[in-house]
């Protein structure tokens, strides 16, 4: 089964089977954001807690596959004590990652996400053997989707 | 040229026979294909392949239409498979009771929208069961919204058989009941006769989706007794891009067109039209020709196998799944609805300890091992089954054990990720 060991890294097992920051916060004062995959019914509920600009805290709840509970995991550790703007960065470099072997399974997307963005990405990049599966990439996207969703709330209301 | 049709004159299916006519089986590649998702759709034959080809070689010219002899005989192939269709389900009166749609979706929304034209007024009650696909459950609710009409379900137990207890009292007044014949998700075989009986007795008109039924088990519409039958064509062999309403002549009559256009005109003038007769009345435009011809060759490769034989496969490689699954798994592994084979279809929907059926499916995919993973259009179900999704094993004529055991190892081989 040696495709389906690029799919399912030891880390990514680990974050399924423990998940990191999984529960709820209140809200308010915390933000709460929902996402869904309609195709296959995974859900997931983000919840951030922010000072300004500062992700102080972050939770993630719901129900899916190993993919998409592991994918929102490794985010909330990734994400957690960041600026804003820092998130919004993990959050472009992690659906670069995605997106550009979604339009080009080749070789040569590889260069696309450089060894710089690789390094950035820490844990995350165990994720990277979702890109041979693009049925999976929206279960790994889930996640990244609601809590740029959220970050946009969060700011469109402090800026108001 | 008439197609080759596989003669099976012995008791049960010769499954290496069929196989060998579905040519996917070989172009696959070096591993087996365990196809064990024909419940969302089927593979074809090349009976019917070849069909279709020498249609579209031979003879395509636009139906109903030409006075040449080529579209009379596009016509007369057209139509003769709309009576091969149609005495397939039995239907009394088939060269007018059949429509061809795009599939069944489009079929019950023909119903719907119709019925939603002259047949419905506001606050008319719907019966509907609560296990319905979403093609027999979303153009409901469409009316609903549209003109308020009320909707009361059928509700079912945890093993999936229907609860008929009030079913009387929810009869009560209604207008029509529409209802599954055989769930795409529990497999359950509702009585949907004993029902029909019922809902007549209160008044109530009976629409069956068949679906999942009418491609694996002897349908008559007239035994059933119901007034009318969506089915669709890629999930029995025939090709997509096709589908059937049947519906007794004298309720067609009465029914208001859905699309309009071509075909299904009698005269038009610049303030109005006339409707065609039926079936053509709810045929606007150039049907799907060689997909009708092709649904033929299917119906006819089904019926020289024999409906009864295609079921009693199905009861015993179903009785050999539940088995096996036993044997190997105990109670590791659930498949939902009734556990009983005879009140079920070959889906085989099924849990498998705390593994999410999206993972079953990518690694039995590794195995060649194709299932369906999702909520398979029945979101509703899925709630009160308490899951987001299922994985999904169905069965059809081209299966045997072998598949079965290929499912087994397969999903034994979740415990190297999932522990
Ligand atoms: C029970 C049932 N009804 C209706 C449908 C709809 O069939 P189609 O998608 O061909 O319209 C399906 C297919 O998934 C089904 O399983």
């Amino acid at each position: 089964m040696q495709g389906l060991e690029d799919l399912y890294r030891e880390i990514i097992l680990d974050h399924y089977k423990n998940p990191r920051n999984s529960g709820q916060l209140d809200s308010p004062p915390a933000h709460r954001a929902e996402g869904y995959n309609p195709l296959c019914g995974d859900e997931v509920a983000v919840y951030v807690a922010n000072d300004g600009d500062r992700i102080v805290d972050i939770k993630m709840s719901g129900q899916g596959c190993s993919i998409s509970r592991s994918s929102a995991s490794l985010m909330t550790v990734a994400v957690k004590g960041k600026s804003v703007a820092e998130a919004r960065e993990a959050i472009r470099t992690f659906k670069n990652m995605m997106s550009i072997h979604e339009a080009a399974l080749g070789a040569e997307a590889e260069d696309q996400v450089g060894p710089a963005d690789l390094r950035t990405l820490g844990e995350l990049a165990a994720l990277q053997g979702v890109v041979k599966f693009p049925v999976r990439i929206k279960c790994a996207t889930l996640a990244w989707n609601t809590l740029s969703q959220l970050l946009d709330e969060i700011e469109a209301g402090e800026s108001n | 040229m008439e197609a080759m049709t596989t003669q099976d004159t012995t008791d049960t299916l010769d499954v290496a026979r069929i196989r060998a006519d579905f040519p996917i089986f070989d172009r696959h590649g070096e591993k087996p294909l365990h196809f064990l998702d024909s419940a969302a759709s089927s593979q074809r034959p090349i009976q019917v392949l070849a069909m279709m080809d020498e249609y579209y070689e031979t003879t395509h010219a636009n139906v109903h239409r030409g006075v040449y002899g080529l579209a009379e005989r596009a016509t007369e192939q057209y139509e003769d498979s709309r009576v091969a269709v149609g005495a397939f389900v039995g239907a009394p009166d088939p060269s007018r009771e059949i429509i061809f749609t795009k599939n069944a979706t489009e079929s019950l929304n023909l119903v719907s929208n119709s019925f939603a034209r002259g047949l419905f007024a506001p606050g008319d009650k719907v019966v509907l069961t609560k296990m319905e696909h979403h093609a027999n459950l979303v153009p409901w609710l469409m009316v609903k919204d549209q003109m308020g009409i009320e909707i009361v379900y059928i509700d079912h137990d945890a093993d999936g058989y229907l609860d008929l207890d009030g079913l009387d009292a929810k009869l009560d007044g209604a207008k029509l009941v529409s209802l599954t014949l055989c769930s795409n998700v529990l497999g359950t075989l509702n009585p949907v006769k004993e029902i029909a009986a019922r809902a007549h007795d209160a008044g109530a008109l009976v629409v069956a989706d068949g679906a999942q039924y009418v491609p694996h088990i002897a349908t008559d519409v007239q035994d059933l007794g119901i007034d009318m039958l969506a089915f669709t064509g890629h999930k029995m062999l025939g090709p997509t891009g096709i589908g059937v309403l049947w519906a007794k002549a004298e309720l067609l009559e009465r029914m208001p067109p859905f699309l309009g256009g071509g075909d299904m005109i009698l005269d038009v003038r610049l303030d109005g039209y006339t409707p065609n007769e039926i079936p053509y009345k709810f045929e606007a435009g150039t049907p799907p020709i060689a997909e009708a011809i092709g649904l033929g060759a299917a119906v006819k490769y089904l019926s020289a196998l024999g409906m009864d034989k295609v079921r009693a496969h199905e009861i015993a490689l179903s009785e050999y799944a539940f088995r096996r699954f036993e044997e190997e798994f105990g109670r590791d592994l659930v498949v939902h609805g009734p556990k009983n084979p005879l009140d079920r279809g070959g889906v085989l929907s099924f849990a498998y300890r705390n593994v999410h059926p999206h993972d079953i499916s990518q690694v039995l995919d590794q195995f060649g091992v194709c299932v369906r993973a999702g909520h398979h259009c029945a979101k509703p179900l899925m709630r009160t089954l308490g899951v987001a999704a299922t994985a999904r094993a169905s069965l059809y004529i081209y299966n045997d054990e072998s598949d079965v055991e290929g499912l087994i190892e397969a999903i034994a081989a979740t415990r190297s990720f999932f522990g």
